[in-house]
């Protein structure tokens, strides 16, 4: 495994006096897709928002441990949050475009970053909605609001949104879980193509997502890792008892 | 089979209780539009609405309600101005700056509701009181700041309601992105919830022009158009509770007059607020 790009060290989350995260040691490595499975209420998205400190917007949050992301420890307090979320770009379950045009919805992130002027932003954004495979059924209506798209397309402007950030890593919390089988499909393919410029982590509770597309698997239980490995030995020759049981279906 | 009987009793008492309610207050509202109609509209008149009064708002029995017309909608304007400047900042450090600090926000809220429920008169002595402190005479600053304290929880309530329905997804898209909390108030949720805001802001004009307590000892009554913050200024509802005194009936039926083309702002004012809202909230996230 080359040089992970985020490494979590005896990470523990509580939500008031809820333990959700315990003790959690994992590495992520670079471009690669690494998918965090488990069944409902593991503390799957507690854990990816960990990562872009998206738990700070939350009430009673205590957080310990240390998650490095190039090797520096982003839950330091003196840790400017706004450039470590550039580098990172979320896609939630549901897609939550920004309440603007399509347009200005890629174009916000470059925006912020103190890119202004339209002649710079046009190429960009469409680039980046390219990227998302979206270009060629919105380059006709970049005026339009975005929540005047379907639900699959909204997901994909939101995957645009976050690539025109520029980040290194992109955040996945069951993005597909709101979507139709085709839309899913469109997103999964595109996970696999991003993945040579960037660090793809997913959450999901679909086996079959993560057979198909995972490089590497976290494995999570009530808030605790039981495995972690590259997918193929995961799937093949899994070592805890949770995990069998898991992969054999008996809990979901 | 008695249980049923019942039950179609029950039906058929409380659809008829929800008829007669609602035909009851649909009834007071034309009821009142009516009068104010009858009363006012032979009275209104070109004149009414172009000249100021002549030989005195109280004896005189010539000329208009300009300087009414007029010096409200300089007072209304004025504080929503002044209560824009103060309560949009507000709701938004409610709502994104201070979100987690849950104990804050409900104490402001609280305070907020407080001051809402404190009647215009309070706020039109207290004001009274600030003007003498001050050395400020009666005028239309006076009566601007007394009105801008008067709406001022008004419209960051209605803000601050509308501003906690903004999904917590989107705050986290939006931080998601890098933005600071400045971006995400003024870029984001002042966007998602730009109708809220002009309904806000709307709403405050329409209580801030029908006030009359607030603005009773506090902007003097004049028979001219305020030409200097530092002038004295009359008001519609000022000019309806003046000239209803009146014995002449002239001066009597101007007060009808302002009575009439107050409730026409007013009834203007909502229908825009809605049309405006309604318009905007297309791009709004559902």
């Amino acid at each position: 495994m080359n040089q992970p790009i985020i490494s979590i060290k005896n990470l523990n989350l509580y939500f008031g006096k809820q333990h959700v995260l315990k003790n959690v040691n994992i590495e992520i490595p670079q471009n690669k897709v690494t998918v965090i499975l488990g069944p409902s209420g593991c503390g799957k998205t507690s854990l990816l928002k960990t990562m872009n400190r998206l738990v700070d917007l939350h009430e009673n949050v205590k957080i310990s441990g240390q998650v490095f992301l190039d090797n520096e420890d982003i839950l330091k307090d003196n840790v400017d949050i706004t450039r470590i979320r550039k580098k990172m770009g979320l896609l939630s379950q549901k897609p939550s475009p920004l309440p603007m045009t399509i347009f200005n919805n890629v174009a916000y992130g470059m925006r912020i970053n103190g890119i202004k002027r339209k002649r710079k932003l046009r190429p960009l954004v469409q680039k980046h909605l390219i990227e998302a495979n979206l270009w060629d059924e919105v380059k006709d209506r970049m005026n339009d609001p975005a929540s005047r798209l379907s639900i699959g397309q909204q997901q994909r402007l939101c995957l645009a949104r976050g690539l025109a950030v520029n980040p290194e890593i992109i955040l996945a919390d069951e993005p597909t879980s709101a979507l139709d089988p085709l839309s899913s499909t469109i997103i999964e393919k595109q996970f696999v193509e991003l993945k040579r410029d960037y660090t793809i982590v997913l959450v999901t509770h679909v086996l079959r997502q993560a057979r198909r597309i995972a490089d590497y698997i976290v494995f999570m239980y009530l808030g605790e890792v039981i495995e972690q490995g590259p997918a193929n030995e995961f799937f093949e020759n899994p070592r805890e008892e949770k995990t069998k049981a898991y992969l054999k279906g008996a809990f979901n | 089979m008695m249980r049923r009987i019942f039950k179609i009793i029950e039906e058929r008492f409380f659809y008829g209780l929800m008829l007669a309610s609602t035909a009851f207050l649909v009834a007071l509202l034309l009821f009142i539009v009516l009068i104010i109609l009858y009363k006012g509209l032979p009275s209104l008149s070109w004149e009414m609405v172009s000249q100021t009064p002549k030989g005195g708002y109280y004896f005189g029995r010539e000329g208009g309600l300009l300087n009414a017309i007029i010096g409200s909608l300089y007072l209304a304007t004025g504080a929503v101005v002044i209560g824009l400047f103060i309560s949009l900042p507000l709701s938004l450090a409610m709502n994104v700056y201070f979100r987690n600090n849950k104990k804050l926000v409900n104490a402001i809220r609280f305070v907020l509701d407080l001051l809402w429920g404190i009647p215009s008169i309070v706020y039109g002595a207290f004001g009274f009181t600030i003007m003498i402190y001050l050395g400020i005479k009666t005028s239309l600053l006076a009566g601007i700041i007394t009105v801008s304290i008067f709406i001022l929880p008004i419209m960051v309530r209605a803000m601050d309601e509308i501003m906690k329905q903004v999904p917590l997804t989107l705050l986290e898209s939006a931080f998601s992105l890098g933005s600071t909390n400045t971006e995400v108030a003024f870029k984001v949720v002042a966007r998602q919830c730009f109708p809220g805001i002009v309904t806000g802001v709307l709403l405050a004009f329409g209580r801030g022009i029908g006030d009359v307590a607030a603005v009773l000892f506090t902007t003097g009554y004049t028979d001219n158009i305020p030409t200097s913050l530092m002038d004295q200024t009359a008001t519609l509802p000022l000019a309806v509770f003046f000239q209803l005194g009146s014995p002449i009936p002239e001066v009597q039926s101007r007060a009808y007059a302002a009575a009439l083309i107050l409730t026409v702002i007013i009834l203007l004012i909502s229908v825009v607020t809605r049309f405006l809202s309604r318009r905007y909230y297309k791009t709004s996230i559902k």
